[in-house]
């Protein structure tokens, strides 16, 4: 693995702490009883896009993991891994992404949207519930199920959180050669 | 900060031990219980979970909300896992002994029940080590006890810089949500699901965006600071290793061997009594 820049070990740390904060104690009820809405993973395909791979990857496993460890009910460790995936996944497929830079085209907006809808499917309708079958032999029709509404959940609010902020923090930058001499 | 992983400080066995050997135990502990479905060992580490509860000194008082919610939890899972799937322990013990019939395919088997059986032993044994684990570590000894066990500094380092921002980030969200609540933003059940949504995102906005400002502050300061400059760094909270300590992990170790050596002896990870 490559040194990690101190601004990355940083976004890491940060991030986790807001993954947590969202994850933990931001629920927003949603029309399923017992259900919040996780909006977490908004703030993870973000985080992704801006720092890379290895940040989203981090930021997903250290936030997922406290979230579980704060509930006391034990770390699920096989979707603790599916986060920590789709956060990985999403760095790599949004590399391209200048966000840093003020940039988020039409075209950066086209591949965040594809980003998260395969990442997404890949983390919880696929590494998730195989994990589950693998790791606890749980039924596959219950988890695969499971991974499916979640998957369909998530990808909805990463969509709407996750595409606000990426236009928000873009705005705020200022761009490369913004600057005209007169 | 102490309260928000339930950390209670009291004289214990349990607590006296390093930060570095819970963890390392933690880990054996559960994937020696995860991996395998045999109730002998999950009965023995039942056992020895609820010993080693005693001895940490935690009352059931203190976690009565947590034992309630994982409670709740391991019942649900039990129950979807019998709606959708009835006949899973036919399916692994390769038997069929039926008990009585509820409904269409929903046939009570003596298998189903000794899989469920497995699963209840599983949290039994699980869930009191992850009570003792989290209520008698202190957050930032365990920071400081990954870099220990191997992790590289810098992420022990980012572990630890979280559990350090998470009060902040959340002070901070309390700030903003009731700064916005005041302007007419409402996040409850009476506004329908996209507003909220929507709502929720005009706190989230200012919150994240100022963190991502913190980022840059905290990584300047670090960086005047020369972080990640030498190998090896020390840490504040780090303790050394007891006797109690390397006796604590030979047990666990051993344990973790037990499951191994029992998934070799039962030809799999499941003890069959049906054949």
């Amino acid at each position: 693995m490559r040194k990690l820049s101190v601004k990355t070990i940083v976004a890491i740390a940060i991030g986790a702490a807001l993954f947590f904060v969202l994850g933990r104690y931001v629920a927003i009820p949603s029309p399923v009883p017992n259900t919040t809405i996780c909006i977490q993973y908004g703030l993870l395909a973000f985080m992704a896009a801006v720092y890379g791979p290895v940040a989203g990857l981090l930021i997903g496993f250290i936030g997922h993991f406290f979230i579980d460890f704060s509930w006391g009910w034990g770390v699920w460790y096989s979707w603790v891994i599916a986060s920590a995936f789709f956060g990985g996944a999403m760095g790599l497929l949004t590399r391209k992404t200048a966000l840093d830079e003020g940039v988020f085209a039409k075209k950066d907006m086209v591949t965040f949207v594809v980003g998260t809808v395969v990442a997404h499917l890949l983390a919880w309708a696929v590494v998730a519930p195989v994990l589950d079958i693998l790791i606890y032999a749980e039924p596959a029709n219950k988890v695969f199920l499971q991974g499916l509404v979640s998957a369909a959940s998530n990808i909805v609010t990463t969509l709407i959180l996750g595409l606000i902020l990426c236009y928000a923090y873009a705005a705020a930058k200022p761009k490369a050669g913004s600057l005209n001499k007169e | 900060m102490t309260n928000l992983f339930n950390y209670i400080e009291r004289e214990s066995p349990v607590h006296r031990l390093t930060g570095a050997t819970k963890f390392i135990c933690l880990v054996l502990w559960t994937f020696a219980a995860m991996s395998s479905y045999d109730p002998r060992l999950l009965g023995l580490m039942g056992l020895l979970s609820v010993v080693l509860f005693r001895l940490s000194k935690i009352t059931v008082k203190d976690v009565s909300f947590l034992l309630g919610f994982t409670v709740v939890f391991m019942v649900m899972n039990n129950v979807l896992v019998f709606l959708f799937s009835p006949q899973h322990g036919v399916s692994l013990y390769g038997t069929k002994h039926e008990l009585f019939k509820i409904a269409g395919n929903y046939v009570v088997t003596s298998e189903q029940l000794f899989y469920h059986l497995n699963l209840v032993l599983k949290y039994i044994a699980t869930i009191p080590i992850v009570i003792i684990f989290v209520s008698t570590t202190n957050p930032s000894e365990f920071a400081a006890s990954l870099n220990k066990i191997g992790v590289k500094y810098s992420v022990a380092y980012s572990v630890a810089l979280a559990l350090r921002y998470i009060p902040d980030i959340q002070r901070e969200y309390h700030s903003i949500s009731q700064a916005q609540q005041a302007r007419g933003i409402e996040l409850s059940k009476k506004e329908p699901l996209f507003r909220r949504l929507k709502n929720a995102s005009s706190i989230l906005i200012p919150l994240i965006l100022g963190g991502m400002d913190r980022i840059e502050t905290v990584s300047n300061a670090m960086e005047l600071r020369g972080f990640g400059k030498n190998k090896k760094r020390t840490w504040y909270m780090a303790r050394p290793f007891g006797k109690a300590d390397y006796a604590a992990m030979t047990v666990t170790g051993l344990l973790f061997a037990a499951a191994f050596v029992l998934n070799a002896m039962n030809g799999g990870r499941f003890f069959n009594p049906f054949i």
